[in-house]
């Protein structure tokens, strides 16, 4: 028994894991591909499949395509900014050695655990007297408040791992301090600052309440937005089959790029908390 | 421009050394100005102007005489004894939401990501398969995860049929609340794993051995050594998620939706003020809910010591070595 259980026993936890982790997602995939005459059948698989709640999600009022470039340009710039003003907070904070360094990165850990909404109320009030509502800036510029303590929190810990004492070394084979960094350390630098950026990018896409505060036009609203507010292909309460599908649309490219690079997205997350 | 000040000013011969310590210091400022302006815009500012907000209030009144007034108007801590007065049934039963959301996922995630980690470290084969599928429910946006567990928790949907149930999940009552902790549980709690798991790949595999070969069990293992060991991790992790669960807000909002009591939390009620342009109530709630996260991360980091700056570790291991 004992034997038997030492043998399986891993294996089934993976199983379990894994179902855990899986079945709602999959739970979401079938029935978005179900059509919605049959949306409410409990068979694993869809039959007949449909794409019907496909082409309902990028079909008239919805507009998820425009969502999907909403939410592209604004995750998008949100981590290109945070990427490179953080990249220079992190450097300072690993690599130099001056007063007050953990007393700055001690407020920067602070400023992320801050609740969104009590820095929400005040820029709403600020955005609307300048006519910011209802732009691409009104989300971008808040979404700044989270984004960046979690880049530089990872940069930094990333940035403490590098050798710095090969930069030393290329400096003594006679190369100039701004050679050394770039032809040394940025070349050692960049996969935590990929890996950052992904996260960033993740994080900053999935990003809710800002984007539902700042924006009420729907040509100019996010996909997580959006999805929330879906009305039916036909006059349906709740059209869960194109909610479903719009689900999946809105996280396949997550899917995707958290197969491609989960060994480095794993390495980066644990870092954040470990080190 | 803080960062290169010097409580004792070096007076005196060397002066090319002093400029030299004075470097680092003057680069670092250089570098981090760009993070010290963005913050003080998105999270300065708004601090600041959160508190003054909730010392006024807006809109049409009549004063005493009977004329109207417009505009904003000081009114002190009218917001805040609002707050605890008429207001105060919605206000507590907010706290009371978020409070237990914040206790029984943050429970949950722990001893779930906890024995995920355990298994993880365990598993020989399917370590690829098992990191990619735990990073699923992290990516899923909160929203989509919100209609998703919205669906599964239909009244006719896959739950209510696999349970033999019938019950309304997504209307009110203790099913709503259930349905926000199953659904916030399921995503998070295979985040802590991982960060438990990374834990546990640190603690050097003759640690065990040596446990062993003093006769402790499989779980006497875990508690006397293993638990002992990733505390440090597992701290900073449930630090996180305390923080990240008292801000609960897309969740109820898309799995359950607005101004439902049984599931509405601090964040959804000042959201909802503001949404209402009452923004004075909206930033007192916000300013209370900045309060108890302050309070709690403060009263965690005392009383439990989370390492979060990873200072110990690194000193211990710079001992160490």
């Amino acid at each position: 028994m004992s034997a038997l259980v030492r043998r399986w026993g891993p294996n089934l936890g993976i199983a379990v894991i894994v179902l855990y982790c899986l079945a709602p997602f999959y739970w979401m995939v079938v029935s978005s591909f179900r059509r919605s005459s049959d949306i409410f059948d409990l068979s694993a698989l869809p039959s007949p499949w449909s794409l019907e709640n496909y082409r309902a999600v990028f079909s008239g009022s919805n507009d998820f395509g425009r969502a999907l470039v909403n939410s592209l340009v604004v995750a998008g710039v949100t981590t290109a900014a945070t990427v490179v003003i953080a990249t220079l907070a992190g450097f300072a904070l690993a690599r130099l050695d001056f007063r007050f360094k953990n007393a700055v990165l001690a407020v920067v850990i602070a400023t992320s655990m801050f609740p969104g909404i009590s820095l929400l109320v005040p820029l709403l009030k600020l955005f609307t007297d300048i006519g910011w509502i209802n732009t691409y800036q009104s989300m971008i510029v808040p979404n700044l408040s989270f984004a960046l303590p979690l880049a530089i929190w990872y940069l930094t810990m990333f940035f403490r791992q590098l050798p710095f004492e090969l930069e030393e070394a290329a400096r003594v084979d006679g190369c100039t301090p701004g050679q050394a960094f770039r032809k040394v350390i940025l070349p050692l630098a960049v996969p935590g600052v990929f890996t950052t950026a992904i996260i960033v990018f993740v994080v900053a896409w999935n990003e809710f309440i800002i984007a539902l505060t700042m924006v009420n036009e729907p040509a100019m609203q996010t996909v997580t937005v959006r999805i929330s507010q879906f009305v039916g292909v036909a006059a349906h309460d709740s059209p869960f089959g194109t909610r479903m599908a719009a689900g999946v649309v809105a996280t396949i490219p997550l899917v995707i790029a958290v197969l491609l690079f989960q060994r480095r997205i794993v390495a980066g997350l644990t870092s954040g908390g470990l080190k | 421009m803080l960062l290169t000040e010097r409580t004792t000013p070096t007076r005196g011969p060397d002066r090319a050394r002093r400029g030299r310590a004075d470097r680092p210091g003057r680069k670092a400022a250089l570098l981090l100005s760009p993070t010290f302006l963005v913050l003080a815009l998105v999270v300065g500012y708004p601090l600041l102007a959160a508190l003054r907000e909730s010392l006024f209030r807006g809109g049409d009144e009549l004063d005493e005489s009977g004329f109207i007034v417009t505009g904003e108007r000081f009114v002190g801590l009218d917001n805040y004894t609002a707050v605890f007065g008429e207001a105060s049934a919605r206000f507590w039963n907010a706290f009371a939401n978020t409070t237990l959301f914040t206790v029984t996922t943050v429970a949950a995630e722990v001893v779930i990501g906890t024995a995920m980690a355990v298994v993880m470290h365990r598993a020989m084969r399917g370590r690829g398969l098992v990191r990619a599928s735990i990073l699923v429910p992290w990516a899923i946006p909160t929203a989509v995860a919100g209609l998703l567990w919205r669906w599964i928790f239909q009244a006719d949907g896959v739950a209510n049929s696999l349970l033999g149930t019938e019950l309304l999940w997504t209307a009110d009552g203790w099913p709503a609340k259930l349905a926000v902790i199953i659904a916030d549980t399921w995503k998070t709690a295979p985040f802590v794993g991982l960060l438990v798991l990374a834990g546990l790949q640190l603690i050097p595999q003759d640690v065990h051995e040596a446990a062993r070969l003093d006769g402790a069990g499989a779980w006497q293992q875990f508690w006397r050594v293993t638990l002992p060991l990733v505390k440090p991790a597992l701290l900073v992790a449930v630090l996180f998620r305390l923080l990240d669960a008292l801000r609960m807000f897309d969740l109820p909002f898309v799995l359950v939706g607005a101004q439902k009591g049984a599931v509405e939390t601090l964040s959804m009620l000042a959201w909802d003020e503001a949404n209402q342009v009452r923004y004075g109530p909206a930033a007192a709630y916000a300013v209370l809910l900045f309060l108890y996260v302050a309070v709690v991360a403060f009263v965690f980091v005392r009383l439990l010591g989370a390492d979060l700056l990873g200072d110990r570790r690194a000193r211990r291991a710079g001992a160490r070595a």
